[in-house]
């Protein structure tokens, strides 16, 4: 599937551009894309050792595993693979508690994290796991509570109310995720 | 609200450190050991990274997408709907920065109040870059048959952009 995606957007694109004659744009971008990609991630790169460092601290204390065994209760009805106790659970948790806060920053490490444990539970090394997608699911449904980013992008617009989004977006992203995991769900038991 | 959420982080960040202090956790070389971990980890992604980043950049600057969608136009204009938020909705999964970037022109446009500016906000914040986190998590640890994750993801993103439209209709 991705294989498919990614060739059409490049094919579509430079086909495009062709037509259109802006050819300009194609070559630019041909050239870029690298220099974007490396930016990126020269941009996670500090932020990601940095909390990789703090957590290293949480696992060491004990904290991680407290904290999994507080809402272990929860997550093993959407993860019923994970052994009970797993540091996977702390992991996914912590991911959860930050993206819920609007820490996206923050929140990306210990989704990494949690999927190089959810590795090590993996038969296939190279396949997907269960888990590992119904934890994507939770991740892509962006499970919000403070959608930080967009406040500040309503006040820079002056809004007259710009907290006004803040219940009608969680409606949404409660709805959401409800309905992703359940399709998440459907699809794990055909395949 | 934004007070609250600003004091989130450090506090976290004091309270693992006190919590390894009160358990004797030698603090400093466990920082140092987690850190290091960042090593492999961006060496690992910046393959996947760079492949997403190439078809996606390519595919939104050539305007394909928004050549397509103008056919769309007469049907939006009876709905209501203005075009950009279509737009919004489809670049959504694809590139969060675009969207971020489409998202400040539609509250230039029409007003951070307006109903098109409202909604554009709600599925900006009920959604996430379902391309970027699979690439960047998938990545990062050598996953090359995601099977049905991509669908899943989708899913839940057009989840998120139908229940927008709902509750905006609801709410304003």
């Amino acid at each position: 599937m991705v294989n498919k995606v990614w060739a059409f957007f490049i094919i579509s694109g430079i086909f495009f551009c062709i037509v259109t004659g802006n050819l300009k744009v194609l070559n630019e971008e041909l050239l870029l894309s690298a220099d974007t990609a490396f930016g990126m991630l020269l941009k996670i790169f500090p932020v990601m050792a940095l909390w990789l460092g703090i957590m290293k601290i949480a696992e060491d204390a004990g904290l991680l595993k407290k904290l999994s065994q507080k809402i272990a209760c929860i997550l093993k009805y959407l993860f019923p693979e994970i052994p009970k106790n797993h540091e996977s659970l702390s992991y996914i948790a912590s991911n959860v508690i930050c993206n819920m806060f609007g820490l996206g920053n923050a929140a990306t490490p210990f989704g990494l994290k949690a999927m190089q444990s959810l590795q090590t539970l993996n038969d296939k090394k190279d396949t997907a796991s269960k888990s590992m997608i119904t934890f994507l699911v939770l991740n892509t449904s962006g499970l919000t509570l403070i959608p930080t980013t967009i406040l500040s992008l309503r006040m820079l617009h002056k809004s007259v109310e710009p907290t006004a989004i803040v219940l009608p977006c969680l409606i949404a992203t409660f709805a959401s995720t409800f309905v992703g995991l359940v399709c998440n769900y459907f699809l794990s038991r055909r395949h | 609200m934004e007070f609250v959420s600003n004091l989130i982080i450090p506090c976290m960040v004091a309270f693992v450190l006190i919590y390894g202090g009160l358990k004797k956790v030698d603090v400093y070389d466990s920082f140092t050991e987690g850190a290091k971990e960042s090593f492999p980890m961006i060496l690992t992604m910046f393959p996947s990274m760079l492949a997403m980043v190439f078809g996606v950049n390519l595919f939104i600057k050539s305007g394909f997408l928004e050549f397509c969608l103008s056919f769309m136009d007469p049907v939006l204009s009876i709905l209501k709907i203005p075009i950009e938020i279509l737009t919004l909705s489809i670049m959504r999964p694809i590139s969060g920065s675009s969207a971020l970037a489409l998202l400040n022109t539609i509250l230039e446009t029409f007003g951070p109040d307006s109903f098109s500016g409202l909604l554009a906000s709600i599925i900006q914040g009920s959604t996430d870059t379902t391309f970027y986190v699979l690439t960047l998590y998938f990545g990062s640890i050598g996953i090359k048959k995601i099977r049905y994750s991509l669908v899943a993801g989708l899913l839940a993103d057009l989840a998120g952009i139908v229940a927008a439209f709902i509750v905006a209709n609801l709410f304003f």
